[in-house]
């Protein structure tokens, strides 16, 4: 168990280095890595089904100065999607930076991001989490940029700052725990929390710098430009896995930290800037000419359904209902993370071979790149909401529960948002479909299509079939 | 105390500010800000020594503060030769 912990934060951040030192292997490299990594999660995962879950501290030092590595269910799982997205990410950059100057910078960066993210998955303490959630951002941030344009690097620096500010809020509420507790350890301070001004002044600072981060309406308003301006490989790793960090420390603290002193107005709040972050965000997307800017408004309007999640997590007491709902709300948000960074991808291929990403002049895709435009419709499928994906299952639960605690104004915008998604997808996947001025060969390029196409089963079929999984795995684990 | 009024002033500035550098230093001023709230917590009486744990996050902080800042920097460089480029276009 910890030989697997601390391989899957040591490994990326060793490929990394690697990468730095010989720039030329760099694909070999990366993609080797990856597939090591995803090797690594996979055990993790199995280790934690067998043995339930741990802890470590590192390097012999006592607990309270170690740095301490935990591991469960919720933080298995999410370091599994990060394996396998990850990996299919590598492959798909190989192409992508083929023949570019930017893959000997792209690899190092995208090796220390996935380091920050197992790492931000495995630790236990706030202040490690602190510290990987600036390496996450910094790496983001540089990745962001390597487009080179300038909108591109206009949106990086407007990222970096929004991150900073987050950061700093959450290291401010850090400061006055350890004041209050004496301790930086979640679950000793889950065991202590009482209800005083400190934990309260703290739970609000930490939340809303998180929340900056995760790009959770109306906070979101560096999102759109950061995912849509990044190449495509980095806008599918921003996207699916590195606003899920924020989403999972929020997860983190509201239900382990913080139950104690979270009020009913406060699950209201979030619930409420969710609804907001659904409507607006849908709408949004369905009026974007760029499919690449579609993709990046969906993301804020899939932020929605997890807070909404969260809001009802902690609204429901403690029994069955609640843990089929963290079940629900964690197959949710992998599923966003496989379909959306299968779209991502996908929109990649589009506009490598078309030159372009406007949506009105889609027209003849279907023909061209057929096995791409069923990766889109597979994401399409998930991000909608519909059977057989994983995330129908989830949205299932979340309108059960609001039904049967009365909140009917939630079951309304998860309707409206389901429709509004639906009516982006098939407006994308109408011009794709259209009748192209000339018929050319269909282009089949296996290596560039397979990832997305990989990724939309996964989140589709697999997730949405195996679904029941999830439960299962939680329940045993906890 | 002082270290809420600089972040406080830093958060305010951070936000008002269009001018990138200087949004730079105010995102600089409000970590000092923190930074400082965080280090007074050692404090704990006349004669107790202080507790170790604050200075070596604040150590920590300031790492990633400075890294932070030379990115931000550096975007800002890239992005005002990519104005030049363009004016001479």
């Amino acid at each position: 168990m910890n030989e697997a912990m601390a391989l899957a934060i040591a490994l990326p951040l060793l490929g990394g280095l690697v990468a730095v030192v010989c720039p030329r292997r760099g694909h070999f490299i990366g993609n080797l890595t990856l597939l090591l990594n995803a090797a690594a999660a996979v055990w993790l995962l199995s280790l934690v089904m067998q043995h339930g879950a741990a802890s470590q501290l590192l390097g012999g030092w006592q607990a309270g100065l170690a740095i301490s590595l935990h591991a469960d269910a919720l933080s298995s799982s999410l370091l599994l999607l990060t394996a396998l997205v990850g990996l299919a990410i590598s492959v798909y950059a190989t192409r992508y930076f083929h023949s570019s100057q930017d893959a000997t910078r792209f690899w190092p960066l995208w090796l220390l991001l996935v380091a920050a993210l197992n790492g931000l998955f495995l630790s236990a303490d706030l202040f490690n989490l602190y510290v990987t959630l600036e390496l996450l951002g910094l790496s983001a941030v540089a990745l962001t940029a390597l487009g080179g344009k300038r909108e591109s690097i206009k949106a990086a620096l407007r990222y970096l700052m929004v991150g900073l500010l987050g950061s700093m809020g959450y290291l401010a509420g850090v400061a006055i725990l350890y004041t209050a507790f004496g301790t930086l350890d979640m679950q000793q301070i889950g065991a202590r929390i009482n209800v005083n001004p400190a934990s309260e002044v703290a739970l609000v600072l930490m939340t809303a710098g998180l929340l900056l981060k995760t790009a959770l309406f109306p906070l979101h308003f560096w999102l759109p430009a950061a995912h849509s301006n990044a190449p495509a490989p980095v806008s599918a790793a921003l996207s699916a896995l590195v606003v899920k960090a924020g989403f999972y420390l929020v997860l983190r603290l509201w239900t382990e930290v913080f139950p104690e002193a979270i009020s009913p107005q406060g699950a209201v709040l979030i619930g409420a800037l969710g609804c907001a972050a659904i409507l607006w965000g849908s709408w949004q997307a369905l009026q974007a000419e760029r499919l690449k800017l579609l993709a990046a408004y969906s993301t804020v309007a899939q932020l929605g359904y997890l807070f909404i999640g969260l809001a009802l997590l902690v609204s429901v007491e403690e029994g069955v209902t609640r843990d089929i709902l963290f079940g629900a709300v964690v197959l949710m948000a992998l599923t966003h993370g496989f379909a959306k960074s299968s779209l991502f991808l996908a929109i990649g291929v589009v506009q490598q071979h078309a030159g372009h990403d406007r949506i009105d002049q889609l027209d003849g895709t279907a023909q061209r790149l057929p096995a791409t435009t069923f990766a889109i419709a597979l994401a399409g499928v998930a991000l909608i909401g519909l059977p057989p994906s994983g995330a129908f299952l989830g949205k299932w639960h979340l309108f059960s529960t609001s039904m049967e605690i009365g909140q009917w104004l939630l079951v309304a915008v998860m309707g409206i948002g389901s429709l509004l998604a639906a009516a982006y997808v098939f407006r994308v996947l109408g011009h794709a479909f259209g009748n192209a001025a000339f018929a050319s060969r269909p282009v089949n390029v296996a290596a560039e299509e397979w990832p997305a196409l990989a990724l939309g089963l996964i989140a589709t079929l697999l997730l949405g079939l195996g679904g029941a999984w999830i439960w299962q795995f939680l329940e045993v684990v906890a | 105390m002082l270290g809420i009024v600089l972040a406080a002033l830093g958060l305010q500035a951070a936000i008002l500010q269009q001018d990138a550098i200087r949004r730079i230093l105010a995102i600089n001023v409000l970590g000092v800000g923190v930074f400082l709230v965080f280090i007074a917590t050692a404090y704990q009486g006349a004669d107790a020594p202080p507790d170790a744990v604050p200075h070596a996050l604040v150590l920590t902080g300031i790492v990633v503060a400075v890294a932070a800042t030379a990115l931000a920097l550096a975007l800002q460089r890239r992005m005002e030769s990519s104005d030049v480029d363009a004016d001479d276009e």
